[in-house]
């Protein structure tokens, strides 16, 4: 019982001081630190992404049967696994192999690559796995009449994607590309787990220090929630420009 | 690549398969009964009804699963009156906690599948039951629920293998799932690629598993709606 009436005033000071972000015990400049991190790492990984899902979705549908190949094991494998296990492997797995290269050249001393890197690497393949599906389904869905016509008027292939499919694609695939961010932005939460300086792991070092892990998750929940309702509002302004052209029935 | 290391501690990466096939089967059963409530009010018209359930799934769907993770595990610790309840014996395993972290996280995603799928049915076999008379839990029980549960079988198989690759996240609060276990042996082998790959066909290969299920389900459940065949 009196553990509760303590609690219950620790939830009112709660309230009444943390969440307003005054200064989360003196944690709140890290947390910041924290979100532009996951930032940087959530925009890097949804550009490098992109272009996988370009270059995946364009093999799908390219009449090499192997390219379709290797972009089909490519989405099964990397939709198939979870995105902590591709962290892990990419942030450990290219140690070992980096050593190996390395020692074939005689270099002999210990081979790291940064967290960053690596969570761009496993959070983008991922993105561009599923983006792959997006932007496939996006460029079925024009129709085929309109890259005849280009090449008829005497376009080139690469023109035809440029000037024709490319800016079609990208409207009808943001609705989906949109839900995929707001996917990627959570998942930047794994890369905390191989020691980036995230908003998860500053919460986690500020928990270390205060033993008030209730306080600084909540926080952090917070914080992502925010990024979330940011995404959603500018994912929404996108699509209403790029429909500006279209007439709905 | 070694393949005796893989060889040797394949075992042990089904062990950790196995709770984590637990993990995923305890928590899409509990999630989905849980959706159900929280869907049929967040479909609700009236506001009041409808206000909670939004808030709940937007909390869940709004913030990373590793959060939630950690605020049940760790967070909920904090407090003494959890410390000195009835419950603590199990907030305490993290066993327990990824399944409720799981449940809580699980059920928000079905609760709006499900409000999809309510809100998708034809407002003509709204009517027409309204027309024969019936009440409206009978309405629900009878028409809306069997043809909304129709359309979410598709939709709930990705959710399950999104938990399916979810309960990774489990390893992070010390529990031996498979990626758990995983980690355990690359401790003590020093070999990332081999237990890590392994790790990954396995996962692919229960993905494909909960795939053929629901195709199985989808062809079971949805029998009226294929076309005749001649």
């Amino acid at each position: 019982m009196v553990g509760l009436v303590a609690d219950c005033i620790y939830l009112a000071d709660f309230w009444s001081r943390g969440l307003v972000m005054i200064d989360l015990r003196g944690f709140g400049h890290q947390l910041w630190d924290g979100t532009l991190m996951t930032l940087e790492l959530a925009v890097v990984s949804l550009v490098v992404g992109l272009l996988l899902g370009l270059l995946g979705a364009s093999a799908k549908l390219s009449n090499i049967g192997l390219a379709r190949a290797a972009a089909n094991a490519y989405t099964t494998i990397l939709r198939g696994i979870p995105e902590l296990l591709t962290v892990l492997i990419i942030y450990f797995g290219a140690t070992s192999v980096l050593m190996v290269v390395g020692s074939w050249f005689g270099y002999d001393e210990y081979i790291e690559i940064s967290p960053f890197i690596a969570g761009v690497a496993a959070l983008s393949l991922a993105f561009g796995a599923y983006a792959t599906e997006v932007f496939r389904g996006a460029m079925i869905a024009i129709p085929k009449g309109q890259a005849e016509a280009g090449r008829v008027l005497g376009m080139s292939r690469i023109r035809v994607f440029t000037r024709i499919t490319l800016p079609q694609v990208w409207r009808l695939a943001l609705p989906g590309l949109g839900n995929l961010f707001l996917v990627l932005l959570k998942d930047t939460a794994l890369v905390s787990v191989i020691g980036l300086e995230d908003i998860m792991r500053k919460a986690n070092v500020a928990v270390g220090f205060t033993k008030e892990p209730f306080l600084f998750y909540m926080a952090a929940a917070f914080i992502y929630l925010t990024l979330t309702i940011i995404s959603m509002v500018g994912i929404s302004i996108l699509e209403k420009r790029n429909s500006r052209g279209l007439v709905r029935g | 690549m070694d393949f005796e290391v893989i060889v040797e501690y394949f075992p042990r990466l089904l062990e950790g398969a196995w709770t984590t096939i637990q993990l995923v089967l305890v928590s899409g059963i509990v999630g989905s009964l849980m959706a159900v409530p929280i869907g049929l009010a967040r479909h609700s018209g009236v506001f009041w009804i409808r206000a909670l359930p939004y808030c709940y799934i937007f909390f869940f769907r709004g913030t990373p699963l590793l959060v939630q993770i950690f605020l049940v595990y760790y967070g909920v610790s904090q407090f003494e009156a959890v410390r000195e309840s009835m419950f603590w014996p199990y907030l305490r395993e993290p066993y327990w906690c990824a399944i409720i972290a799981f449940c809580l996280n699980t059920s928000a995603y079905t609760a709006e599948i499900l409000r999809g799928a309510l809100a998708a049915i034809p407002k003509g076999e709204v009517e027409a039951s309204k027309v024969l008379g019936m009440r409206k839990s009978l309405m629900y029980r009878r028409v809306l629920l069997p043809r909304a549960f129709g359309m979410i079988v598709p939709a709930y198989g990705n959710e399950i293998i999104l938990m399916l690759k979810g309960s990774a996240l489990a390893s992070t609060i010390t529990l031996l799932d498979l990626t758990g276990m995983a980690r355990t042996i690359i401790a003590r082998t020093y070999t990332p690629i081999e237990i890590f790959l392994s790790a990954g066909v396995i996962y692919l290969a229960l993905s494909m598993l909960v795939i053929w299920v629901f195709r199985w389900v989808e062809r079971r459940h949805n029998e009226y709606l294929r076309p005749i065949e001649n």
